[in-house]
């Protein structure tokens, strides 16, 4: 027998049709899109500035009216009416439209920028020469399709930011923390680096040139910072040059660890991050399509760890390949990075076993798994690699598949061009790997909880579906658990949209951080205690 | 193996299942008529308003009842057959059990309206309930009028989910104030604005006299007893709910509105038991009613029947009431007992604080004498569940709980707090000096 919803599709449909000044603001965002289209296709436009200006005013002015009309006629509260009734929002005939347009893009810009009118000497055509007032203004270069796209990433955030934030005015967390993802992706990720530009060749760098760095950006999503060219360019410029490497380095290993203890891995994947920005602001309206099943978060941890184990062996494998064996060079030779490496692995392997196993539990396996994989990978790398070789492979072949499979396939063309069909946290939730260590942390040593309010959960199933990243938080809170997911972006939905106040995201003690045990309050106390022996 | 059959998968019938799986490896049938699955009647609302699926609200995977030995066949029991211990489900097919329990929740409640069996008169309540509004109140086209009659909380429900669909709302409410048989007054006047804040035509006092059918025997209108007719398309009856036990009056279970059963949750029958919504105790718990028809008690009654079917003989005993809902926009949660005008104790005095912009109060409970904190309401601003229990057992008097209110806080992070404007209206109330004391994770998780 069947349980589905027939009565949706026999009877008379709800309301979902948009209000006037709803479809005319999407002309007008539409209208700035053409623009941009058209541009591609070879229009040439006369004046360059004042078209693109025109393009993203209206595509920002777009998105702001249709919000102010969706949202600003109703009392502060959860919007959420309808949206298993949308086609855009429900997997139906838009979304599918809308997931294959996104992915069409992504493919264009990774594959073939050539398209969008990418000149390698001269001047740039099409949409990319649509850009280059922009571009000569801030870097004094020409525009790239990344800078394009940078530009129309940041567009993307600040224009649905402003409808997350009019959506959510009720919120003061969902507010503040969008103010900081809108702040983080146009300063760091947009105007410095382009501004940083300008400083290469300068004498403040003594005569070197940075490589392009959004320093919010760090290893492993930044996956190829540690990269020859890279480091090169880094110690070619002065004191600032290696005080940016220190902080690249000093990122991982230091700054977001503290910050993760703190705070949790939200302090980073939402309230920092591009990725998490962009999915928070323009992939709000696809949170729920996320899959909750038991199923999908066994596929999950699987993928995402392999993609962990991948990035440091890559990296691993990249940086080897340029060091040598003598200290003439650089300081560190092969074998003792490699030995720095196997080092540093081991010692939290073994902390971790020491003292963090009993939360560790069914997870202690595939930790062990990755652990090992990557330790006689190591071995192999010493024992079987020649010069700019690694294994059997050329490390560079290893980096490019690398930067194919994952920076390019998973987190652009499926991470966000799926958005619309799997839900807009696919790539943080599968493939990215900051995202896997920080939640490392985050489940093993951190103050971050989201705590269960004694036994008011009425099962209803809110937190569950919106939880972007497919976590089925009504499982624990119905049971009186808090929540300690390695996954938990610390979004705060879950919280915002339980009707009955159930979930607090909070930072606590770490003693009786996760209780295995049902602490529901309300019924009788010494038979609560006899439900929590095991 | 003892075979455990239990009638009802509600949130009780399947807490039982679940503890008795935990504690045994008996045999458990769960039959029930109205769906498959288990799943969450609070919150077929949202499916209506297209906040969810109806998969959505089922908190169990499908395949979660196999796995763990808990089978499920979907029928109605006709007959329960005392001695000889058999269930006949469909007035065919019959199952033995060893123990029985039946926890088979509640109906709407109708009071013999004239025409309230028309086409376009719904309750609700069910699964096919919500299935019926579909098909009653699709979209205002459809449905350019809704009456609601029974202000309670379905009624509120009801209102919203049309609401979302833009249909106009009349609610009838023979209360002088809405919920105010519950709610004391400031609160209920904070709900009354609220409801017509979201455009509700909130009729006050007013009661249903005839529904009126047009020539195919559906709906037309309404007449009150204030003399109007209202056109309508649809009615909603949310006069609150009755124990659905009328399939056991041959039973030989002792009934009343609800089987009546012991503080073990035992009937008068060896080995049948009753939990949830359709039990109803010989005598009232505390401040309790006999019939408790909520959620949370739902399951706790689940937990306890659990331990006493495998062995562990133990009574039915409550830890201090809480319940919340949401009114709209406006959540609520209670913690002990604040009672509204009609059930107030003379020794209960009330102290009401209400924001003077936000739709935000606070309600107090306290002893008059002896000052003992008896319960809180609020309104809009989350709190502790774990911190309230605790003040309630240790006692605390209302000067306690108003110096460290912070630490009671569960709104979300960076949200105002309100407790120093509760504390100064509480201060100039009663020519107090309470300073509030900044909240502390110390005290709040208990670490020394
Ligand atoms: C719209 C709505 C909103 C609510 N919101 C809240 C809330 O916010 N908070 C709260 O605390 N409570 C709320 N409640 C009340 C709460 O849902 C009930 O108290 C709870 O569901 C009762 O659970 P139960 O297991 O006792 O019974 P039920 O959930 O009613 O389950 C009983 C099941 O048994 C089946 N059954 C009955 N008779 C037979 C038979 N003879 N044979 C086979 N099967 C049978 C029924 O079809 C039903 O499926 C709400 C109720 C409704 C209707
Ligand atoms: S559990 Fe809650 S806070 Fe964490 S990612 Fe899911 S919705 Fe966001
Ligand atoms: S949204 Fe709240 S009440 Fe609903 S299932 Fe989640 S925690 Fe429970």
């Amino acid at each position: 027998m069947s349980t589905y919803d027939r009565s949706m599709a026999l009877t008379g449909q709800p309301p979902v049709m948009l209000s006037r000044n709803q479809k005319i603001a999407t002309l007008v965002g539409m209208f700035g899109l053409a623009v941009i289209l058209l541009a591609a296709f070879n229009i040439n436009f006369p004046n360059k500035s004042l078209w693109l200006t025109i393009s993203l005013v209206s595509i920002i002015g777009g998105a702001v009216w249709y919000s102010w009309d969706a949202y600003m006629h109703k009392a502060p509260g959860i919007k959420n009416d309808g949206v298993w009734f949308k086609s855009l929002s429900n997997q139906g005939f838009w979304g599918w439209i809308a997931g294959i347009a996104l992915t069409g893009f992504y493919i264009i810009l990774y594959f073939y920028p050539e398209y969008l009118g990418l000149v390698a000497k001269g001047d740039n055509k099409g949409v990319i020469g649509l850009f280059d007032p922009l571009s000569k203004a801030l870097s004094g270069n020409p525009a790239s399709q990344w800078f394009v796209y940078g530009t129309l990433y940041t567009v993307a955030i600040l224009a649905f930011g402003i409808k997350f934030l009019w959506k959510y005015r009720h919120n003061r967390y969902e507010r503040i923390r969008t103010f900081s993802v809108m702040f983080f992706q146009t300063a760091f990720a947009f105007i410095i680096p382009e501004l940083m530009a300008r400083l290469n060749g300068s004498s403040l760098l003594n005569g070197g040139s940075l490589p392009y760095y959004d320093l919010k950006n760090m290893w492993p999503l930044n996956y190829y910072n540690f990269e020859g060219y890279r480091i090169k360019g880094f110690l070619s410029s002065g004191d600032i040059g290696f005080a940016m490497l220190i902080f690249g380095i000093a990122t991982i290993f230091i700054i977001s660890p503290i910050l993760t203890y703190k705070f949790g891995k939200r302090w980073y994947c939402s309230w920092v991050c591009g990725c998490g920005g962009l999915a928070e602001t323009a992939g709000d309206p696809f949170r729920h399509l996320s899959d909750k099943t038991v199923k999908a978060w066994n596929i999950e941890r699987w993928v995402i760890h392999s993609v962990v184990v991948f990035v440091t062996l890559m990296t691993t494998a990249v940086i080897y390949s340029y060091l040598g064996n003598d200290t003439s060079k650089y300081w560190l030779t092969k074998s003792s990075f490699l030995i720095g490496v196997a080092v540093l692995l081991t010692t939290v392997f073994a902390w971790v076993m020491l003292f963090k196993r009993e939360q560790f539990k069914k997870d202690a396996i595939y930790g062990a798994i990755g652990y090992f994989v990557i330790i006689i990978a190591l071995i192999g790398f010493h024992f079987y690699s020649g010069d700019g070789n690694v294994f059997l492979f050329k490390s560079g072949t290893l980096r490019k598949s690398y930067s194919f499979l994952i920076g390019s396939i998973f987190s652009g063309v499926i991470g966000t061009g799926f958005y619309p069909v799997l839900g807009n946290r696919v790539w943080c939730r599968f493939g990215c790997p900051m995202a896997a260590i920080l939640g490392f942390q985050q489940r093993l040593f951190s103050k971050f909880r989201i705590t269960t309010n004694g036994g008011q959960c009425i099962s209803c199933g809110n937190c569950s579906t919106y939880c972007e990243m497919g976590i089925d938080v009504r499982a624990y809170a119905q049971k009186g658990e808090n929540i300690v997911r390695s996954s938990c972006v610390g979004c705060g939905i879950c919280s915002a949209v339980c009707p009955r106040g159930v979930l607090k995201l909070e930072n606590g003690p770490l003693k009786g951080r996760i209780d295995s045990n049902q602490v529901l309050l309300g019924n009788d106390v010494d038979l609560m205690k006899l439900v929590n022996q095991k | 193996m003892e075979n455990i059959v239990i009638i009802g998968n509600g949130i009780a019938g399947v807490t039982a299942a679940r503890h008795i799986r935990k504690l045994s490896d008996k045999r458990i049938i769960i039959i029930s008529a109205e769906t498959d699955y288990f799943f969450s009647r609070t919150a077929l609302m949202y499916v209506y308003m297209g906040h969810m699926k109806f998969e959505h609200i089922q908190p169990y995977e499908n395949w979660f009842w196999e796995k763990n030995g808990i089978e499920l066949v979907r029928g109605y029991v006709t007959q329960v057959d005392t001695p000889n211990k058999q269930v006949l489900v469909d007035g065919s097919r019959a199952f033995h059990y060893d123990k029985l329990i039946i926890a088979t929740g509640s109906k709407p409640n109708k009071f013999g309206w004239p025409g309230q069996d028309l086409h376009g008169v719904q309750g609700l309540y069910s699964k096919q309930d919500l299935d019926l509004l579909e098909i009653n109140a699709p979209n205002k086209e459809a449905c350019k009028r809704a009456v609601i009659v029974g202000g309670g909380l379905i009624g509120i429900e009801l209102a919203e989910m049309l609401r979302s669909r833009d249909i106009p709302v009349t609610f009838l409410v023979r209360e002088t104030s809405f919920w105010n048989g519950v709610l004391p007054e400031g609160e209920s006047q904070l709900i009354n604005e609220h409801i017509r804040e979201h455009h509700i035509d909130l009729q006050l006092a007013t009661n249903l006299v005839e529904i009126i059918p047009d020539e195919n025997g559906k709906v037309k209108a309404v007449t009150t007893d204030k003399g109007d007719t209202i056109a309508c398309d649809m009615v909603g009856l949310t006069a609150g709910v009755t124990p659905n036990i009328d399939f056991l009056k041959a039973s030989g279970i002792e009934l009343g509105r609800g089987v009546k059963v012991n503080r073990y949750l035992e009937t008068n029958v060896a080995d049948v038991y009753a939990i949830g919504d359709c039990a109803e105790q010989h005598e009232a718990i505390g401040n309790r009613r006999p019939i408790e028809a909520v959620w949370y008690t739902g399951r706790m009654m689940g937990e306890t029947v659990a331990q006493t079917i495998c062995g562990n003989r133990i009574e039915y005993r409550p830890g201090h009431w809480f319940n919340s809902a949401k009114f709209l926009d406006i959540e609520y949660q209670t913690y002990g007992w604040v009672f509204g005008e009609r059930g107030k104790k003379e020794f209960e005095q009330h102290f009401h604080w209400r924001d003077d912009k936000e739709n935000l109060c606070v309600t107090i409970a306290f002893h008059k004498e002896t000052k003992l904190f008896l319960g809180i309401n609020t309104f809009g601003i989350r709190m502790r569940h774990e911190i309230f229990d605790r003040w309630l057992t240790e006692q605390r008097d209302v000067e306690y709980v108003m110096e460290h209110l912070a630490d009671a806080n569960f709104d979300p992070e960076f949200y105002a707090d309100y407790e120093h404007k509760i504390v100064s209206k509480f201060n100039s109330d009663f020519g107090k000096s309470i300073k509030s004391k900044k909240k502390s994770i110390k005290r709040i998780f208990q670490i020394s």
